[in-house]
């Protein structure tokens, strides 16, 4: 890619952000009301009251409790996704079961999870792993249940049964449902990690922004929320990076196909 | 069966092969009937026999090569390889279907494809190599092992899978309308390789096909099936020199001859009724 490419890119990805702050800042420039952030103010506290042992402090926990929730829920969603998928009874069996827990909506759940495991780690990684299963393993399910006949016959011809029919057709052929999954895993697993640290938390980034909001500490509570914004588009990024190496495959035969109408 | 075109028995000496004996198969459908699709088949493959079974569309051909290779069980009949019954995909035969473009995985490379029956069957993995690159080479391939098969046209996707059914070395070698979705000069020269990588392994080929002159040019022997519920019309052996060349073949009289028997044996077939109506939903 040429430089001009890219900075064009860069030009295109930050023009409206820019546009926004520049009117924000306009728009809040003879503003006397303390609760009304500005975005120097945001910026000035990011750097002196996040940046140093507070971010550590505060955004590790969080992002540990989101590692692990969304890691178990991709696990076991697949797992899970893969079996039920492959089984037409089982899919019977756990279908309204499934509708009926995915309707209920995980936050709250939290004030049940916090009487029953407690209130450290585990409630709130258990609250981010149960939000996010659903996408990936309904995903998963309908992924497997969506692989091409054509193919799955020749599998068979090819004597591929048991692991090596999982480990050489299934999978792959279900990994582009698996992968939205995931995407829509993200942004659940962000909401639930700040949420679950909005009550009975010690640290976190919700814990922190809360603290700030009760002491009257607005710019820093701001600046805490644009951390969450950028936790968002760091995730976003990594799991773009990954799904375009496992997914290559996907998305050339789709630009070949499309080429060809 | 007209005398003239009445040949003899290909390889009579050949043990029989592949023996598909009385099969039906009728689908059940929602309204509690069914529908038959194939009504009673009966012939045998000798080994290293070149067999093509053409009829018109609709004719039952797909499910009939189904049933065959174990992918699903027939309604009546059975099917014995090699003195064992047919009652899933066996070890030593292959399938090329005419879906070139959902037979291969688009996840794998050329080579990959090609590799992962043997891999999966144990095959040592010098001698995975070895056959692969042998494969490939056979179906002109050599120069495209590390390509996705998306990357590849029709005709060298369709090459591809057939490279894969000769690494896998089966006895008998089952391809439904291979070239049915390839454009005509392509057609021609996958007929020719099909051709030659039957004569070189000694292979037993059974070759469906709607397409007439394909059947004529490419088999020993032609099969002759009826519209749905399908029945064998006609059984003829193809007496045409073994080298067989698009040009000289296609335009020598005993060529057009077979052509224009099996011609009128498919119009029949279109027009074959048998007692179709009674038969189409069988309670």
């Amino acid at each position: 890619m040429s430089g001009r490419i890219v900075a064009r890119r860069v030009f295109m990805a930050l023009a409206l952000p820019i546009i926004i702050v520049v009117l924000w800042w306009v728009g809040t420039l003879n503003d006397t009301n303390p609760f009304v952030p500005k975005p120097v103010n945001v910026v000035s506290d990011l750097v002196t009251v996040w940046a140093g042992p507070l971010l550590v402090e505060q955004v590790v926990p969080s992002l540990y409790r989101l590692g692990v929730g969304l890691g178990g829920a991709i696990i076991v969603g697949v797992l899970l996704g893969v079996l039920v998928g492959l089984s037409r009874v089982a899919r019977k069996l756990t279908g309204p079961l499934f509708e009926f827990v995915r309707a209920v909506p995980p936050p709250v759940l939290l004030p049940v999870l916090l009487l029953v495991i407690g209130i450290d780690d585990r409630s709130k990684i258990f609250l981010i792993f149960l939000g996010c299963l659903w996408p990936v393993l309904l995903n998963t399910i309908d992924g497997v249940r969506s692989v091409d006949q054509v193919l799955g016959d020749t599998t068979r011809t090819y004597g591929l049964r048991g692991w090596s029919r999982l480990r050489y057709f299934v999978l792959p052929a279900s990994m582009p449902r698996i992968m939205t999954g995931i995407r829509l895993a993200l942004p659940i697993a962000i909401i639930l990690m700040v949420v679950s640290e909005l009550y009975a938390a010690l640290d976190g980034l919700g814990y922190q922004i809360m603290l700030f909001k009760q002491t009257f500490q607005t710019g820093p509570m701001w600046a805490g929320i644009f951390i969450i914004g950028f936790i968002g588009i760091l995730l976003a990024f990594i799991f773009r990076v990954i799904e375009r190496r496992v997914l290559a495959w996907y998305y050339g035969q789709r630009e070949v196909e499309s080429s060809e109408r | 069966m007209s005398a003239d075109v009445q040949g003899g028995v290909t390889g009579a000496e050949a043990p029989v092969l592949l023996s598909v004996q009385g099969i039906q198969k009728i689908y059940a459908t929602t309204g509690g009937g069914g529908v038959e699709a194939v009504r009673d088949l009966t012939f045998d493959l000798r080994k290293g026999e070149f067999a093509c079974l053409v009829g018109p569309s609709g004719s039952g051909k797909t499910t009939l090569l189904k049933v065959i290779s174990g992918l699903m069980a027939p309604t009546k009949g059975k099917v014995v390889l090699d003195g064992t019954v047919v009652d899933g995909p066996p070890r030593n035969m292959a399938l090329v279907f005419q879906e070139y473009g959902r037979s291969l995985y688009p996840w794998m490379r050329v080579a990959e494809n090609v590799e992962l029956p043997l891999k999966v069957a144990g095959v040592a993995k010098d001698e995975r190599k070895a056959r692969v690159a042998e494969a490939l080479e056979a179906v002109g391939l050599s120069h495209v092992p590390k390509s996705y098969p998306w990357q590849l046209s029709g005709g060298m996707q369709q090459r591809v899978a057939i490279a894969r059914a000769v690494a896998y070395q089966p006895e008998v070698l089952l391809m439904d309308e291979p070239f049915a979705a390839v454009d005509a000069q392509t057609r021609a020269d996958l007929e020719d390789l099909v051709r030659s990588v039957w004569a070189k392994l000694g292979l037993t080929v059974l070759f469906v096909t709607h397409d007439i002159d394909e059947s004529v040019y490419l088999g020993e022997r032609v099969i002759v099936l009826s519209s749905s519920p399908t029945v064998i019309l006609d059984d003829l052996h193809i007496d045409l020199p073994a080298e067989r060349d698009q040009l000289e073949t296609r335009s020598d009289p005993r060529f057009v001859e077979l052509r224009h028997h099996v011609y009128e044996q498919i119009q029949k077939a279109k027009t074959y009724t048998g007692d179709t109506n009674t038969i189409r939903t069988v309670a």
